[in-house]
């Protein structure tokens, strides 16, 4: 078996996307974008209940989808849960770098080493997108956006 | 070679030089020709020569070289009318690919002859390009779009689309071959049974025609298309078989040069044949090279293909079945080499990445073929598909890396 399979599908990914976390549609969440990936029919639905403070009071998801994808968005709903849309829409930023392999120095505070899982995916081009789309759909529903798509 | 039904396979992969090479550092296992087949050293070196030694532009010059590239062009149109042994020349058109041939026949066929409340009649099978353009002309002419339900095994429901077909029906265009799943259709009683209805007929044939015999006069169906890039010819090159007499009465589909009798600002008269439907410079070499391709294949023999490929799909389903977790999607009675599968929770992305780190190129995904996923309440399945390159040891290399999946997702 090859080394960076097992860097790809490394145990917290798998945890991740067998036991998904914030894997629920929240009554009160006030914003929400529906994702979908047309290459391979991958769906996510990513909910946001924003605070009147500005804070991400919760984040949640649902949807269908590869390994990578389902444990991105698990990861993702732990990681901006607590921050403020521009914290959030930073880590974004510096994620898409990370998996796109532009980053070297990635940093991310408090949330690099839990962001770092998923930096095998940069030896996988074709599988960028499947570790980036939740994150679309959750930048999508901060900016009103209902949908978006990986293309 | 002492039995008359196979053919030396090592002979046959050394003449795909693409086997030579390593993926990740292992031994190439291609098993996605459904998607595009590899091309044989013939068919590179006919393009390499249409193009080093023989290249002008078709149809227009006097010179010597055009008189060349024209003749070895249409040479390569009467291989192709020959082997799917259509009645003329003019019965072969040249196009882009299967997808331009379907939108040729929908647009022109389907525009000038489709009224408000028509039915075109269609399976739930199809690839999205046998899908799109009929909803495409249905939108503009107020036809209707119909599909043929499957079973569970996959196969087309006769019966239901003989209860389908009635006066409304004006079109059915069915796959000849599932490119998902493998089911063949059994397109003569299907044809059969449309023109009792007084519908004219297409028939994709794209996955059909590296496996098998075609032949237009037993099949009568009024239009037969197929890409040329499956049947291990180059890419961007399709070809659409029509009836002369259907053609004849229809409207240009693309305009430009070529496809001319006579052009003034006031009037433009077209040309007659398969030249009304070629407009603009064809894809010279690509043709050239398909029909060298067509000559490949007819050296080995189909009905040695077809005995190879039934082999190759009967230890391919022996072997993934004693995979636990493995269900096959698509069992149908008649398939070609072509087998669609799940595993268990594991998503077809993930076990396409990992088979692929083992040098097994399969495809994951939809298949373009959204509404077959959905009648298997599937997203996407993984699909091995087979060519006359493929041999056993392609099969074993198939079921360790599945193992592999197993390993890491345990």
């Amino acid at each position: 078996m090859f080394d960076d399979l097992r860097e790809l599908y490394q145990e917290v990914i798998l945890d991740h996307s067998k036991h998904p976390r914030n894997f629920r549609h929240p009554e009160d969440a006030n914003h929400e974008a529906h994702g979908y990936n047309p290459l391979c029919g991958d769906t996510v639905n990513v909910y946001l209940k924003m605070g009147h403070n500005g804070l991400i009071e919760d984040a949640a998801f649902e949807g269908k989808g590869c390994a990578i994808s389902l444990a991105s968005a698990s990861m993702m709903t732990e990681i901006i849960k607590g921050k403020t849309e521009t914290q959030a829409k930073t880590i974004f930023d510096g994620f898409q770098k990370l998996v796109k392999g532009e980053d070297d120095n990635f940093d991310a505070g408090e949330d690099t080493e839990r962001l770092m899982v998923l930096a095998g995916v940069k030896q996988f081009p074709m599988r960028v997108k499947c570790a980036t789309l939740a994150w679309h759909a959750m930048s999508s529903a901060m900016d009103g956006a209902e949908e978006t798509s990986t293309e | 070679m002492n039995d008359m039904k196979t053919f030396d396979i090592e002979k046959v992969r050394a003449d795909f030089p693409i086997f030579a090479r390593e993926v990740h550092g292992r031994p190439l296992i291609y098993l996605d020709s459904g998607a595009s087949a590899q091309k044989p050293t013939v068919v590179l070196d006919a393009v390499q020569k249409a193009y080093a030694e023989t290249y002008a532009n078709v149809h227009r010059g006097v010179h010597y070289l055009s008189q060349t590239s024209t003749e070895l062009y249409e040479a390569s149109r009467e291989t192709i009318r020959a082997h799917m042994n259509a009645a003329s020349i003019d019965e072969v058109i040249f196009t882009k690919n299967a997808t331009e041939s379907i939108n040729l026949v929908a647009y022109s066929y389907g525009a000038a002859n489709l009224k408000e409340g028509d039915e075109i009649i269609l399976s739930t099978l199809e690839h999205h390009s046998n899908i799109v353009p009929w909803q495409l002309i249905a939108e503009k002419t107020g036809a209707v779009v119909k599909a043929v339900p499957i079973d569970e095994h996959g196969e087309f429901m006769l019966d239901a689309y003989l209860e389908m077909l009635g006066p409304r029906t004006k079109i059915v265009a069915v796959t000849h071959i599932s490119n998902a799943i493998g089911t063949i259709v059994p397109v003569r009683e299907v044809i059969d049974a449309a023109h009792d209805a007084g519908a004219v007929v297409l028939i994709d044939g794209s996955q059909a025609v590296p496996h098998m015999k075609i032949d237009m006069q037993a099949l009568g169906a009024d239009f037969y298309v197929f890409t040329g890039h499956k049947v291990f010819g180059p890419t961007g090159i399709g070809v659409l078989y029509g009836k002369a007499a259907l053609l004849d009465k229809m409207p240009p589909f693309l305009g430009g040069g070529d496809m001319i009798n006579r052009v003034t600002f006031e009037k433009t008269t077209f040309a007659k044949g398969h030249s009304k439907f070629e407009a603009g410079t064809p894809p010279i070499v690509q043709a050239i090279g398909l029909g060298t391709a067509i000559d490949y294949v007819n050296a080995i023999g189909f009905d040695k293909i077809a005995a190879h490929e039934q082999m190759l799909l009967a230890y391919a389903t022996e072997q993934l079945s004693q995979i636990n977790s493995l269900r096959i999607i698509g069992q149908a009675k008649h398939k070609a080499a072509i087998i669609s599968f799940t595993l268990d929770d594991v998503h077809p992305h993930d076990i396409g990445t990992i088979v692929d780190r083992a040098g097994v190129a399969i495809r994951v995904g939809h298949h373009c073929a959204q509404p077959l996923m959905d009648h298997f309440d599937v997203a996407a399945t993984a699909r091995a598909s087979f060519a006359l390159y493929n041999n056993r040891a392609d099969v074993d290399a198939l079921v360790a890396s599945i193992r592999d999946v197993q390993e890491i997702f345990g």
